[in-house]
């Protein structure tokens, strides 16, 4: 394993956060530009010192975990404070990373109220992120994935649109709730682990077929609703609507990934038998959000609506790649995790940017948008393009292995999945048709300004990435793969006998 | 150089171009724009020249790029495959599109988009080259899709226009239909084979393809029916077959050039190409075969029909390429394969003429599309009215033009073709010869013959409504660099049957390329030489088929030119049929458009808001809030309450307190019976 001597993953956990704090330090809202450059210093720190855990990554080390970091916590429950990272969470770390950057670029003309306290709470939120991607350790996990709750409650509470304090409420009990069981399940397994909390240990542990379906459960309402999975789903689309741009920026290309990671992390290595047993359950969630959120993002008349619908819908890929249980299933879900990370953040950016000059989100306020901002449409059709799975955009890459693993596993599981080249197609082109192109449909459709160069900032970043990982995906999946062939060689043995 | 440079410079010139022209066009101005990606074109039919005479000399090669993903057991990459159908694929795609990009230079002069046009052009050339040159299915299905994305742009080119942003959605929507079908024979390869490498899946191919598949319970099919059939079912979308044929027509939208080089000349061809590069699976289904041929004959058919009764020209020649799409699809099904590919390229050249040479016409008439505002165009657009003319012949199919050797050969393989439904599929085909001579005739003697009935009306009816200059005057002839590329293309849609025929049908040209099969084999005794099959033509049925329809072209526009429309008006519902292009738009519109949101907008309203957020989610949060009333109910504030129940909390504890020990003794004793 190479290791360096820093401990990066307490890094990439704690310089977000002490930056966080840091910028509310120095928050003045009658001079923002100082709690802006702060966050933005620690944006990029945090990116920063998460690209050793690309580079230093051993693809030889199989399974394990790497960067491993151990400290006692709470001895009294022997809860340790251990991190680690494998070739599932650490791309996902780093995405986290870089999106906090893009995120801290996009507010800065637009947030103007409690600049401080905003960039604060995204600052503490991607540390927390990291943290709970990095957490070997259950109560660690835990309490980061509730803490993590907080800041993006206050984002969407506080700078949210109109209706955002129900919206705020909806998500925070909602996903409150789902993990309430989940610690639950964790108390359990650490009685019959015989006192621990790692969650190492707990993927050792053999378990009753009884014992697996009900941890299996609990977990499941936990991370089902952060994914979402239909029908826990309803609170995505409120969210998204009221949280202001970088919040649903974080919340489609971040926190949605956490409970399709918690799936791979806990239910699958833990409840081995209970995964396959339930695996008709899940992938029939799965295919209703691919065919019935598909159709639902079809008559959305708001634009980041659609997105969560969309994003839903890919969601749902995810999770049935996850429970065909083979390695192109697997991998083609992470690598849509991956992707979907880029894709949906660039389309909220590029909602967000219409937003800020328009102050509509709705797409009968629209019309002609390539008259007058020639540059930005270009990227809008480029990321709707990757939204609709096209080759050589990284859209394409997560679809085409699941469907591959779908059609391997059952024709009609294939057949439904790629019903997504039409409905993906078709809503997002749509909506394209009807905000970019025809003739200029109104004054301010006339009076828009294409994007500036801070703009471009995050739409070039965002399209080179797209682009280079359709074209180029192996490296993803070279740091992937070992991990995936270890976990499926674990959930491929039974835990009963 | 060894061939795999060449091969890579011929990919991706045209790729640097196109980058170059979008990104710097802008700044560095038009001639910069049109000069780096003609001249990146040129480069690429360059080293395609050199790939062709390479190959022809004995030499072909299949070479990995790069690995572009890999996982346990398999590896998927992006590499080249140049054969010897691969670089007639390449010569002609890159061939008409250079003489595309000339023309372009011509056509859109006065389009603001001028520099984003040649951008998008170059980057579809590049597309098509990766598709055809593809050695794994990976890759083609990059190709396939990446030329779907430059034809949606180029579609909705004038974005303005209702029309052409509803025709670009319409056409990626409809290919996304035929792709969807692509990817599942995709995914059935990949899985049964576990590689997407054309070599392996074709070594394996005979073994596994009669491996049965029962998709449901109780009813088998081959393996290399389905993968087959679903591959088809992508060419279908792609190259217009019926019912995927809908979305062409309306790609019309687009300029004129690219109705030429993609909606004519390459890209819809390129299901053709597929299923002939698939030949050696194609071999080892029977149904499969049989499907192809009757949807190719369908299309061959009542797509010609259509073309009789459109009147705007470029329609005109876009149900004539659904017509001609057909006869390559019936090829294949027939077990044809290279009989398609020579159709596939002797229409390229004379439907890329009768492209160019309608955008002659409509600049020259200030953007007028409407045949009935042409006529008499002969005398003030010679070039242009000559080479159209050879595009009309050569599409009629008379001899000694290129499309006769193609089409005859057609013939031929359909009527000698042990494909079931080859004989439904030979008399259509023949029926086909008649209305294909009739409505490129019509077109030629509408447009070009006949009483001058342009100059009147407001015009302006047709593409961008920018004007050429010199409105009112009498139309004349198009610049050189729109009647050099015409001419350039009408030489082979001349010469290129009679020169082609023999070595590429006959004399073992496509070697291991493309399957051999019995239906070649037959044909190849059947066949005496280009002479010998002119002077055969002369005493069979396709050859007056196709003058009877030219020459009723004849009398009805230009000796009795009163009589198409008495025609019409007694035709009653045919009419009307063929008008509404017999309902398919507007049941898709109904059936699939509007069902799908109507279905979306049920989900969303019952599934979502009234079920899942009014009956779960808030009916919870109103349960709770119940709930709690009743509890708030116990909050009086009055102290007595309060006491009250303080009091009975403290009996009620003490009786627990009192006879939980017994209770439990006798509880315990229950059970430990029970366990015993």
């Amino acid at each position: 394993m190479a290791q360096t001597g820093l401990p990066l993953l307490s890094l990439v956990t704690w310089v977000p956060i002490a930056f966080g704090l840091l910028v509310l330090a120095v928050a003045d809202d009658r001079r923002p530009a100082a709690a802006r450059w702060t966050a933005l210093a620690g944006a990029v720190a945090g990116f920063a010192v998460g690209l050793p855990l690309w580079t230093g990554f051993s693809t030889a080390a199989g399974g394990q975990m790497q960067f491993q970091e151990m400290a006692p916590w709470i001895p009294l429950f022997n809860v340790n404070y251990h991190l680690g990272v494998d070739g599932i969470s650490m791309p996902l770390i780093l995405l986290n990373s870089f999106m906090t950057v893009l995120v801290v670029v996009a507010h800065w003309e637009v947030v103007t109220d409690k600049v401080g306290q905003y960039l604060a709470a995204f600052l503490v939120m991607s540390g927390l992120i990291n943290g709970t991607f990095a957490a070997l350790d259950a109560v660690l996990f835990y309490v980061f994935f509730e803490a993590m709750l907080i800041p993006m409650f206050l984002i969407i509470g506080v700078w949210g649109g109109p209706n955002r304090v129900y919206a705020a409420v909806k998500f925070f009990l909602y996903t409150l709730l789902g993990s309430l069981l989940m610690l639950a399940a964790f108390i359990y397994l650490y009685h019959q682990t015989n006192g621990s909390f790692e969650i190492l240990d707990f993927h050792r542990l053999p378990l009753t077929a009884t014992a697996q379906t009900l941890v299996f459960l609990a977990m499941f309402m936990s991370f089902a609703v952060k994914v979402p999975m239909w029908p826990v789903h309803t609170w995505l689309p409120d969210a998204h609507v009221e949280a202001p741009t970088g919040g649903s920026v974080i919340l489609a290309a971040i926190t949605l990934k956490i409970g399709a990671y918690g799936f791979l992390r806990f239910n699958l290595p833990i409840a081995p038998d209970a995964s396959h047993a339930l695996a008709g359950f899940m992938i029939t969630l799965s295919l209703i959000a691919v065919v019935y959120i598909g159709l639902v993002a079809l008559v959305q008349g708001d634009m980041k609506k659609l997105i969560a619908y969309s994003s839903i819908s890919h969601m749902g890929f995810v999770t049935l790649g996850f429970f065909l249980f083979s390695a192109e299933g697997v991998l083609g879900g992470l690598v849509q995790m991956v992707s979907h990370g880029f894709v949906s953040a660039a389309m909220f950016l590029c909602v967000g940017v219409l937003y800020d000059r328009v102050h509509s989100r709705q797409i009968s306020d629209y019309g002609g948008v390539a008259n007058t901002m020639p540059v930005f449409s270009a990227f809008l059709v480029l990321f709707a393009m990757a939204n609709s799975g096209l080759p050589a955009t990284s859209g394409f890459v997560g679809e085409f292995l699941v469907i591959l693993a779908a059609v391997k596993a059952n024709f009609w599981l294939g057949f439904l999945a790629a019903t997504t080249l039409v409905f993906g197609a078709a809503y997002t082109l749509w909506m394209v048709k009807r905000v970019v192109y025809g003739e200029v449909a109104n004054p301010q459709v006339a009076a828009l300004r294409d994007v500036g160069a801070r703009e471009l900032v995050f739409l070039v970043l965002l399209a080179a990435c797209v682009l280079a990982m359709g074209v180029y995906p192996k490296p993803f999946a070279d740091v992937m793969n070992p991990t995936i062939q270890e976990l499926l060689k674990h959930v491929a043995t039974s835990k009963l006998s | 150089m060894d061939l795999m440079t060449i091969a890579m410079i011929a990919a991706f010139a045209p790729l640097a171009g196109a980058l170059l022209a979008g990104l710097l066009g802008a700044r560095l101005g038009r001639a910069f724009a049109h000069t780096v990606t003609i001249a990146s074109v040129a480069v690429s039919l360059a080293a395609s020249l050199v790939l062709l005479k390479e190959v022809a000399g004995g030499s072909s090669f299949a070479g990995t790029l790069f690995t572009w993903l890999t996982g346990p057991g398999w590896s998927l990459h992006i590499g080249f495959l140049v054969d010897r159908l691969t670089v007639v694929m390449m010569v002609v795609v890159t061939f008409v599109s250079l003489m595309v990009h000339l023309y372009t230079i011509g056509y859109m002069a006065d389009d603001p988009g001028y520099q984003r046009f040649f951008a998008y052009i170059s980057l579809f050339t590049f597309a098509m080259l990766m598709l055809v040159m593809a050695d794994n299915f990976l890759q083609l299905f990059f190709g396939w899709e990446a030329v779907g994305l430059v034809s949606y742009l180029l579609i909705g080119f004038w974005y303005t226009r209702p029309t052409a942003i509803y025709a670009n959605l319409k056409a990626f929507l409809v290919n996304r239909v035929g792709d969807f079908g692509f990817l599942l024979g995709i995914g059935f390869v990949f899985a049964y084979f576990g590689t997407l490498d054309y070599a392996t899946v074709f070594v394996k191919a005979p073994q596994l393809a009669y491996t049965g598949i029962e998709l449901i319970p109780g009813d088998s099919w081959a393996l290399g029916t389905i993968i087959c059939v679903g591959l088809f079912v992508g060419a279908m979308g792609k190259s217009a077959q019926f019912p995927l044929h809908v979305w062409l027509p309306d790609s019309m939208e687009g300029p004129t050039p690219i109705s030429a080089l993609i909606h004519a000349a390459t890209m819809v061809t390129a299901g053709i190409f597929m299923v002939a590069r698939m030949s050696p699976l194609f071999e080892l289904s029977q149904a499969a075969l049989s499907f192809v041929i009757v949807i190719g004959a369908i299309t061959a058919f009542f797509m010609a029909l259509v073309a009789i009764v459109q009147t705007d020209i470029k329609r005109v020649v876009a149900y004539s390429t659904l017509s001609q799409l057909g006869y390559m699809t019936m090829a294949l099904g027939a077990a044809a394969y290279p009989v398609a590919i020579f159709h596939l390229m002797t229409h390229a050249f004379f439907k890329a003429v009768l492209f160019l040479g309608a955008g002659s016409v409509i600049i020259a008439l200030h953007h007028e599309q409407d045949m009935r505002r042409m006529g008499g165009l002969r005398r003030y657009m010679p070039i242009t009215y000559a080479t159209v003319l050879v595009g009309a012949l050569a599409n009629a199919g008379l001899p000694p033009f290129a499309g006769f050797f193609s089409k005859d050969s057609i013939l031929e393989a359909l009527h000698l073709s042990h494909t079931p439904g080859a004989a439904f599929a030979y008399a259509l085909a023949l029926a086909g010869v008649f209305v294909g001579g009739f409505y490129s005739f019509r077109l030629v003697f509408f447009a070009f013959h006949g009483a001058e009935r342009f100059g009147h009306g407001d015009g302006g009816h047709g593409e961008a409504g920018h004007g050429q200059g010199g409105h009112g005057g009498k139309p004349h002839e198009s610049p050189w660099v729109v009647t050099v590329p015409l001419v350039l293309l009408a030489i082979p849609s001349v010469a290129i049957g009679w020169w082609a025929i023999e070595p590429m049908l006959y004399g073992g040209w496509f070697g291991q390329a493309i399957a051999p099969t019995e239906t070649m084999k037959e044909m190849a005794r059947e066949f005496h030489g280009p002479g010998a099959m002119v002077l055969h033509a002369f005493a069979s049925a396709p050859f007056w088929l196709a003058l009877g329809g030219a020459g009723l072209a004849g009398w009805l526009y230009l000796v009795r030119p009163e009589l198409p429309a008495r025609i019409k008006a007694k035709s009653g519902v045919l009419a009307t049929i063929l008008e509404r292009k017999y309902g398919f738009d507007d049941f898709n519109d109904w059936f699939f458009a509007g069902g799908a949101r109507a279905l979306g907008g049920g989900l969303w309203k019952w599934g979502d808001r009234t079920f899942i957020d009014g009956f779960m989610v808030n009916g919870t949060a109103r349960l709770v809030g119940w709930l709690a009333g009743l509890a708030r109910r116990a909050q009086t504030g009055l102290v007595y309450h309060y006491a009250f129940a303080m009091i009975l909390g403290a009996v009620v504890l003490v009786g627990l307190w009192t006879t939980l020990p017994r209770l439990s003794g006798a509880i315990a004793a229950v059970a430990g019976r029970l366990g015993s």
